[in-house]
């Protein structure tokens, strides 16, 4: 038999702001690249999402915050992965991050950062070069 | 995939069954090992069907059931399929968006699922994830899909009770009587019952309903108005159900529909092993070679096909 | 609006534009190309295509007095006031909140020593959602974006030192906004001010989260009667404030077309008209003068100023036509604009004063009533102090300097101008008229459909910028390396805290039972027809707190959560 492996990405907005539009048009540029994008919505705590990662076996999980709680909410998913078994899942994250907050959510293992006015290619090529299906 | 998952997912990892049913969505050879041995733990669960066109609220109504069944103590597994772009084989799977406040709750299991393209794939997929919920012990499993377009999974077929789900307004009823998706529930649910047009619609299924005099034994569908965002009707839907799952089990019906399930599940594995050898046909160095006879004129297509396939069924008789 | 002289002479010379332009294209250029990238299309931020040229036959079905008329005067296209900026300017409102009530109190007081005529509250997330500073949701967020308000003592170290009969404040805040409303009209009442002399504005605008800015608490439906009875309140007590400014801004943010932006904001104030006429049985010209606008002003110049001077035109119409609104002020669409946050780049953000600049010049230009200018670093944080006193600057060197408040609605009359603010008109109407098809802005809601379009606009957007089709300087054009930005606004983490200190002592010293039975009270006016505002400020009084009384309105009208439309 001969596998067909998908890319299954998570995408999730952790913690109280609404701000979606930027999230919602990764998703779509995700599935247009191929992806199977997963969405979780809004107003979700660190442990709602890697509980949906884990169930739904997503082998990325990228997040948005924009209210500048960024260094706890992303650094608390990345810890509950690794405390579930699932610390192989990559995180990437975007949002309103101070560029001097990037070496502290790269020392928590936050794989990438990307900030606004990034192209969706630019993202989906760094999927395709980093991550593979689990 | 790891080996030996089965004991994890008995004993209820979600981890070890998400990888199994990621396994099975990718066509790892693997995952078919570990299903057969999966196999002798299924069987318990209680599956209901929620089908309904886009906009009429089945995820919201899918969420609220889960809080009732959690309310009842009993574990709920929600399958959530949707459809797969045809043209970039990409997917936005968003149901679980509506279930988010269930995430955090270990007698509950979400799974998204993409139609990734083929019917019998899906099928195929969809069934073997309800399985391992099922050997993972969860007491419902509702599976949740578009009902009337093309290349999806009939979700009758897969499930012991089926709910359609309407709403007023949408202006799908004709739709779906036209595709005979409306006849087959055995529970109506009208949702957004607060909204202009609800009655009416109540009164059209309650006539076309009542023209019907075919049923299958004695269950007649049953009607149940709701606003699953507000949590109302709920409870009674959730009597509905369980009021049918006592109807099959009284009688034989909940084996005729097993036996149901069981064709489609048939039907989909042979098709899934008949498709991995055709894939196997059209990878293979022999089709190169057939190629380049045909091209010359030394064969002709008819016979250069059955001369794959032949060649193939040997290797089939072979595993 | 032409005689046929005029008239023939435009059509001539407009085809004369075109053969020059059909020259250029095929090798004769009748003029140099332009240096840099000219762009691949010639349409707005919104995709609107703009002609080469504008003359009086793009104007010919105008009526003077009927469409473009006097400021002051029906239709209003030319503005609210019939003196315009020599009446008075506009309001320098700087958006601002941070940290503690105390650290924001402090920088109100330096941006008012700056120059600023008036104030306006950013709120951190939890009290944006009606949670206090302690619960598990508050996590990391306390203080962050805005700042953090539990109680009335909160409320009074905010506005310390304001005179709050002078000066009026602007409060962005939804579903919380009868708390928050409650407890700035209790803490004036406390400085001796009485609440007729107390103005501002609340934001109250529920229908925008729903599309838009996602900050909600409960479902639609009594959310809108929430905001009815701060209508009505407002009316009988406080006749000076804004009980809700109807938000377009975070309609564009999220994506819209500046189209978009107008007609969903305008679908939402028919709704919110309808709504206190229908349940409080109100006159529409009583409370309608108090119904104010917020506006997104995005880089497109020409069409900003179009979609505003297309807005006022709008409203008039419909506050006339539909609710048969007597009140000449009642037909007013009086408004705050805000440039456009989502413009700004994390690349080269210097050149955001540039955008930040323009974006006002337009706001001004359409005549705004109140303005905020973005600082250049919002893209990374909240701005820093310098980096407000750059944008509060920008707005009196447009004010002070540049003489555009000369004369008024200076941009009337352009052919192009008055062109693009009818076609901004009738694009506006069919959408308003395909809501009144769905049953109005409820029932569009409810089926995802304004959610829907923004989600298609913005998604189209970013992949005409990523295309390249459309120019972002320092994005897909002129980029160079650059070092980051430093000096950023970082909030004390001593700030949780804090308000978690402040939050347990208050709820030691009141009154418990007193507030037991103050939400009790709340609670029976939610599940009756009496107004909640008097029992919410009892509450206030009685130290109750944001979260204790909205947990009142969650339990009663239950909890909306996010349906994720794509």
């Amino acid at each position: 038999m001969s596998p067909e492996r998908k890319l299954r990405v998570l995408l999730g907005k952790p913690g109280l702001d609404g701000h979606d539009r930027g999230i919602k048009i990764i998703a779509r540029g995700f599935r247009d690249a191929g992806f199977e994008v997963i969405y979780t919505g809004l107003h979700q705590n660190p442990e709602q999402i890697v509980n949906a990662a884990i169930q739904e076996d997503a082998d990325l999980v990228g997040l948005s915050c924009l209210s500048g709680a960024h260094l706890y909410l992303f650094g608390e998913v990345v810890k509950q992965l690794r405390e579930r078994g699932a610390g192989d899942v990559t995180v990437i994250v975007g949002g309103i991050i101070p560029a001097e907050d990037v070496p502290a959510l790269k020392a928590a293992g936050i794989k990438e950062v990307f900030f606004p006015g990034t192209p969706i290619q630019t993202m989906v090529d760094w999927v395709k070069n980093n991550v593979k299906p689990l | 995939m790891e080996n030996n998952l089965t004991e994890k997912i008995i004993r209820g990892d979600v981890r070890a069954a998400a990888k199994l049913m990621r396994g099975i969505e990718d066509n790892l050879p693997e995952a078919t090992d570990e299903l057969q041995k999966l196999y002798p733990y299924t069987g318990k669960a209680f599956i209901i069907g929620i089908t309904g066109s886009p906009g009429v609220g089945k995820s919201t109504l899918v969420d609220a059931l889960i809080t009732s069944f959690r309310q009842r103590q009993m574990t709920v597994g929600v399958v959530a399929i949707d459809p797969s772009s045809p043209f970039t084989g990409g997917a936005l799977l968003g149901d679980r968006v509506r279930m988010g406040k269930h995430n955090t709750d270990a007698g509950v299991f979400i799974r998204s699922l993409a139609s990734r393209g083929w019917a019998g794939g899906l099928a195929r997929a969809a069934i073997s994830v309800m399985y391992v919920m099922d050997a993972m012990g969860k007491d419902v499993i509702i599976v949740e899909a578009v009902g009337s377009g093309q290349g999806e999974v009939d979700i009758r077929r897969l499930a012991d009770t089926t709910i359609v789900v309407l709403a007023p307004g949408m202006g799908d009823e004709i739709q779906m009587m036209k595709a005979g998706i409306l006849e087959a529930a055995d529970v109506y649910v009208i949702n957004k019952a607060d909204k202009d047009g609800a009655g009416i619609l109540k009164t059209q299924l309650e006539i076309m309903l009542g023209t019907k005099t075919d049923y299958q034994n004695e269950w007649k569908p049953l009607i149940v108005p709701a606003q699953a965002l507000h949590g109302k009707g709920i409870d009674e839907l959730t009597a509905a159900l369980l009021q049918h799952k006592d109807y099959l089990y009284a009688g034989a019906e909940i084996m005729r529909r097993r036996r149901e399930r069981a064709k489609l599940e048939l039907a989909a594995a042979v098709e899934h092993s008949l498709r991995n050898h055709v894939k196997m046909i059209l990878e293979s160095e022999e089709l190169n070679t057939l190629a380049d006879n045909l091209a010359q004129r030394k064969t002709n297509p008819y016979l250069a096909a059955e001369q794959a396939v032949h060649k193939a069924m040997g290797k089939f008789r072979e595993c | 609006m032409f005689d046929k002289k005029t008239l023939d002479h435009s059509q001539e010379g407009s085809s004369r534009r075109q053969a020059a332009e059909n020259d250029h294209h095929t090798g004769h250029p009748a003029e140099k190309p332009a240096a840099g990238n000219p762009p691949n299309s010639y349409a707005t931020v919104s995709n609107l295509p703009i002609k080469p040229l504008y003359t009086p036959a793009d104007i010919k079905d105008q009526d003077f007095a009927q469409d473009i008329g006097f400021p002051g005067e029906y239709p209003f296209t030319r503005g609210v006031q019939a003196t315009g900026y020599r009446g008075r300017l506009w309001t320098f409102r700087m958006f601002s909140g941070f940290g503690t009530a105390h650290d924001t109190n402090q920088r109100w007081h330096q941006l008012l020593r700056d120059g600023e005529t008036g104030l306006s509250t950013a709120f951190d997330f939890p009290t944006l959602m009606g949670y206090d500073s302690d619960s598990p949701r508050a996590t990391a967020e306390v203080g962050k974006c805005g700042v953090a308000i539990d109680t009335l003592a909160d409320m009074q170290t905010l506005t310390g030192g304001i005179p709050l009969d002078k000066v009026t404040t602007s409060m962005t805040i939804n579903p919380p906004a009868s708390v928050l409303w409650a407890m700035y009209l209790v803490a004036a009442e406390k400085q001796g001010v009485p609440w007729d002399k107390v103005g501002g504005t609340i934001q109250n605008d529920m229908l925008k989260e729903f599309i838009a800015q996602k900050t909600f608490m409960c479902p639609p439906e009594p959310s809108i009667r929430l905001i009815s009875d701060t209508v009505e309140f407002g009316t009988k007590y406080v006749p000076k404030f804004n009980t809700i400014s109807i938000s377009g801004y975070h309609i564009r943010e999220a994506g819209a077309t500046a189209v978009q932006e107008l007609a969903f904001t305008i679908a939402d104030g028919i709704a919110y008209v309808q709504d206190v006429i229908d349940r409080k049985k109100m006159d529409v010209d009583s409370f309608a003068p108090r119904l104010s606008f917020f506006f997104n002003s995005h880089i497109d110049f020409f069409e900003e100023i179009a979609k505003l001077r297309a807005g006022r035109r709008i409203w008039a119409r419909i506050m006339q036509e539909r609710f048969h609104a007597k009140n000449p002020r009642s037909l007013w669409m009086r408004f705050h604009t805000q440039t456009a946050g989502c413009s700004l780049t994390a690349q080269q953000p210097y050149n955001n004063i540039v955008r930040t600049t323009t974006e006002a010049l337009a706001a001004v230009l359409a005549g705004t009533q109140s303005l905020h200018t973005n600082s250049l670093d919002e893209v990374f944080a909240l701005p820093s102090d310098f980096a407000v006193n750059v944008a509060l600057r920008t707005q009196q060197i447009i004010a002070e300097e540049t003489g555009v408040i000369n004369t008024i609605d200076p941009l009337a009359g352009s052919y192009f101008v008055e062109a693009l603010t009818k076609e901004m008109e009738e694009k506006t109407l069919e959408y308003i008229e395909k809501i009144d098809k769905l049953g109005g802005m409820l029932s569009a809601i409810d089926r995802g459909y304004p959610q829907m379009e923004l989600s298609n606009a913005s998604y189209e957007y970013q992949k005409r910028i990523d295309s390249g089709e459309r120019g972002v300087v320092g994005v897909n054009r002129y980029k160079t390396e650059e070092a980051p930005l430093t000096g950023l606004l970082k909030i004390n983490e001593k700030v949780h805290e804090e308000q978690i200190k402040n939050l347990k002592h208050i709820k030691r010293v009141r009154d418990n039972r007193q507030v037991l039975k103050c939400l009790l009270e709340i609670k029976l006016a939610c599940r009756s027809d009496k107004n909640v505002m008097p029992f919410v400020i009892e509450a206030v009084k009685a130290f109750a707190s944001e979260q204790e009384i909205c947990d009142v309105y969650r339990d009663v009208y239950g909890e909306y959560r996010d349906p994720g439309y794509f």
